[in-house]
């Protein structure tokens, strides 16, 4: 047992060494936290927008007071002609273009329909409808208010968000972060710790010594269970001090959950050094296996259920994509396990399945 | 020794370790996996996976008031094509059930004497539950649900408000006076501009393929040259006659080129798999991806002079490309982000080279309107190989 903690002591030590890596190690989830928190919005405001009026009027006048005054709109000018309108959207200068018929107040006053065109950019699809409906509730609310709707009935939807009232993305990416962070310390700093010793000839120098492989292999990864839950520590109190993320749920039961989803990684990575004999390969097989996967198939930036089907089916082999459903759950809805055991005990069959695994590959390295 | 001798013998020794070098990829499985297969597997995936489309969204529904109008909304939610109906119940607490398992993603309530209320008081409360776990995605689909009743009501104006009147001819007039004469309508036309579809792929693809292009240039150079210090080989290069710029030259021409290539294959992939618009210049997206090139090689180039090892050069790039890209808005446009967000993107070369590479595929943009981002581009390059070069030297002597 004592040779185990010398092995423990002396991993510690070369993580804390390595002043660089350490760093990275450490600073990377508070910068991604950040990052994430504030690029990966999709709110639609300050739209920039365009108006050709061909024949001024009261009316188009009052239509486009309406835009000006609503506060989602920017008008950046208003043009006799439609003929700037390409050069404005291509250099990305406008966004909307509000183009109204020639004669159109007089169309209006006299009852015809009076046509409105709207050009919304939509090379980013959901902003590009969000601002058409944008536009089409501007144009309703006068209509509306012109009396000609007054006779009609209305359905008023009382809207609520559940679970994350105020559609921060923020709250939605934290448990993705955090799985994605345990990934990159516990999957791929453990498959290049153990690579290294075999690249550079010491693992055949532990593996003559009196430690068993097991306690080889627990020496190794221990430190980064520590790390990574520090980690995951660091990237809650970030979440909590910078953008105020909820925690509804027991964190308690998050930490615990946490904890099972660090040792899938660790096997993880286990795994992958078990297989592979040099840095490069068990870094890109890291890559590929486990870093990918998480930030691509966990749904945690990208909605799963917007993907094709076949990436669907891939995804359940994913582990971050278990943990990311309840971390959300814990942190968002404030379920507990009542309603995350199947996702639980998933996360807990991985864990077994890949330590098994790896257990058998490394016995064959070492005879 | 003469001016054409001293070129010709730069030419020499850089093109004779320029072919050392691409010897060196050609021959590394590892390197030519990285640099051809990784990248295409990457677009092949990434562009179906990067999408924040709007599917079929699972609608719940909890009916109280059990009439001819409640059913017609379900039934328009049916009709529509965005929602699909998973369950339907006067249960408020099975509503809830189904979204806290993740199985509804809108839960639409209508509550107790809805018709009775829409005939009477001409409105009616109708509740929209959206399961905002699903981020910006769940703004659009209230906006559909919206949309949709907004429909229905005009649909049931005309439908029960002429009977109405016939019923009670005097009362009614007095409550809704009849639509001013002389109030016209106002016949809304909507345009999407360079994305009829709304196909994200025509948004996502063009900004992947600068990712890629990204990836080749920063992170196969930097891991690059901290191979050769790791190995100690730089040092031997050191001290033969081989110059620092002829030894530069080599190391990035290669990769350049590699660059390149990547995007050529990108751009056929694009176009074969995805239907990727290309409206613009192909000439100029090349020759604005080569500048581009110059900049991500020396990013690359710069971050090798601060590692020792190939760990830390992947570590170091990664999250400089890591940062670089999210602050591009390649996933999220510019326009969404806080503003000191879209004041330090400004200094962010991928930001410029995503909207060159945006504004031209997809906009069909020419050179006048892709300058202002292309003369940033030819800033930074300067600015950053400069700053590389004059780094690697340090370093290297």
């Amino acid at each position: 047992m004592s040779a185990l903690f010398g092995l423990l002591r002396k991993e510690t030590y070369h993580i804390l060494r390595d002043r660089r890596t350490l760093f990275v190690l450490i600073f990377m989830p508070i910068v991604q936290v950040i990052l994430f928190g504030f690029s990966i919005r999709t709110d639609v405001r300050d739209v920039r927008m365009v108006i050709v009026d061909p024949t001024p009027d009261a009316t188009t006048l009052e239509i486009r007071d309406r835009f000006a005054a609503g506060g989602i709109f920017r008008i950046l000018g208003v043009s006799p002609t439609a003929s700037p309108l390409d050069h404005l959207f291509r250099t990305d200068t406008a966004q909307v273009a509000l183009i109204f018929e020639p004669r159109f107040g007089e169309h209006f006053a006299a009852g015809d329909p009076a046509q409105l065109l709207v050009i919304t950019d939509a090379t980013e699809p959901n902003t590009g409808a969000s601002r058409q409906l944008y536009v089409n509730a501007v144009i309703q609310q006068y209509e509306s208010e012109r009396g000609r709707r007054a006779g009609t009935v209305q359905i008023i939807p009382q809207v609520r968000s559940r679970f994350n009232p105020t559609r921060e993305s923020t709250n939605l990416f934290v448990p993705g972060l955090m799985a994605m962070v345990l990934n990159i310390i516990a999957a791929l700093m453990t498959a290049l710790s153990l690579t290294r010793e075999k690249e550079t000839g010491t693992m055949e120098a532990l593996l003559v010594s009196p430690l068993r492989p097991w306690q080889i292999i627990v020496g190794k990864v221990t430190p980064y269970l520590g790390i990574g839950f520090i980690s995951v520590l660091a990237v809650l109190g970030v979440a909590k001090l910078v953008f105020q993320v909820p925690m509804e749920g027991s964190l308690a039961l998050l930490l615990a959950e946490g904890t099972l989803f660090i040792l899938v990684a660790l096997s993880l990575g286990i795994l992958i050094s078990a297989r592979t004999s040099s840095q490069r390969v068990a870094l890109l097989a890291a890559m590929m296996g486990t870093m990918l996967p998480t930030q691509m198939l966990s749904g945690f930036i990208f909605p799963l259920e917007s993907m094709p089907r076949p990436l669907q089916w891939i995804s359940i082999v994913v582990p971050a994509r278990w943990f990311v459903f309840i971390a959300r759950g814990i942190m968002l809805k404030g379920v507990g396990l009542v309603y995350l055991w199947r996702e639980t005990l998933v996360l807990a069959a991985m864990t077994l399945l890949l330590l098994v695994a790896s257990a058998r590959s490394f016995k064959v390295r070492l005879q | 020794m003469s001016a054409v001798s001293a070129v010709r013998g730069f030419a020499r020794r850089t093109s004779a370790l320029a072919r050392a070098e691409v010897l060196h990829v050609v021959r590394d499985k590892a390197s030519l996996v990285q640099i051809i297969v990784m990248p295409l597997i990457q677009l092949l995936v990434l562009s179906n996976v990067a999408t924040f489309a709007v599917k079929r969204s699972p609608a719940y529904f909890v009916d109280f008031d059990h009439s001819a109008t409640s059913r017609g909304i379900v039934t328009r939610f049916a009709a529509s094509d965005l929602f699909d109906i998973v369950g339907q119940s006067a249960s408020p607490g099975a509503a809830n059930e189904a979204m806290l398992r993740g199985d509804a993603t809108i839960v639409v309530t209508i509550p107790h004497d809805f018709e009775r209320a829409l005939t009477t008081d001409k409105s009616a409360p109708i509740g929209l539950d959206v399961n905002a776990e699903k981020g910006s995605a769940a703004g659009i689909v209230q906006s559909y649900a919206a949309q949709i009743l907004t429909n229905y009501s005009a649909e049931l104006g005309r439908d029960i408000v002429p009977t109405r009147r016939n019923v009670a001819d005097g009362a009614a007039s007095e409550i809704q006076p009849p639509p001013q004469p002389g109030a016209g309508h106002i016949d809304v036309r909507l345009r999407s501009w360079y994305n009829q579809t709304l196909d994200y792929k025509h948004y996502m693809v063009p900004g992947i393929l600068v990712a890629l292009v990204t990836m080749i240039g920063t992170l196969l150079t930097a891991q690059n040259i901290a191979r050769e210090k790791e190995m100690g080989t730089l040092e031997q290069l050191n001290v033969t006659p081989i110059g620092k710029a002829e030894f530069i030259t080599a190391k990035l021409l290669p990769f350049w080129v590699l660059g390149m290539i990547d995007l050529m294959l990108g751009l056929v992939v694009a176009r074969l798999v995805f239907g990727v618009p290309m409206r613009g210049s192909l000439v100029l997206l090349f020759a604005s991806a080569g500048l581009y090139l110059v900049v991500a090689l020396a990013i690359g180039l710069w971050i090798s002079t601060l590692v020792e090892t190939q760990q830390q050069a992947m570590f170091l790039s990664f999250f400089v490309i890591m940062i670089y890209l999210l602050m591009s808005g390649l996933l999220t446009p510019i326009d969404s982000m806080p503003h000191w967000v879209q004041v330090a993107s400004l200094v962010n070369p991928v930001r410029h080279f995503v909207s060159i590479s945006r504004a031209i595929l997809v906009k069909g943009a020419g050179f006048a309107e892709i300058a202002n981002p292309l003369a940033t581009l030819g800033i930074f390059a300067v600015g950053f190989l400069t700053l590389a070069i004059r780094q690697y030297r340090k370093r290297a002597v």
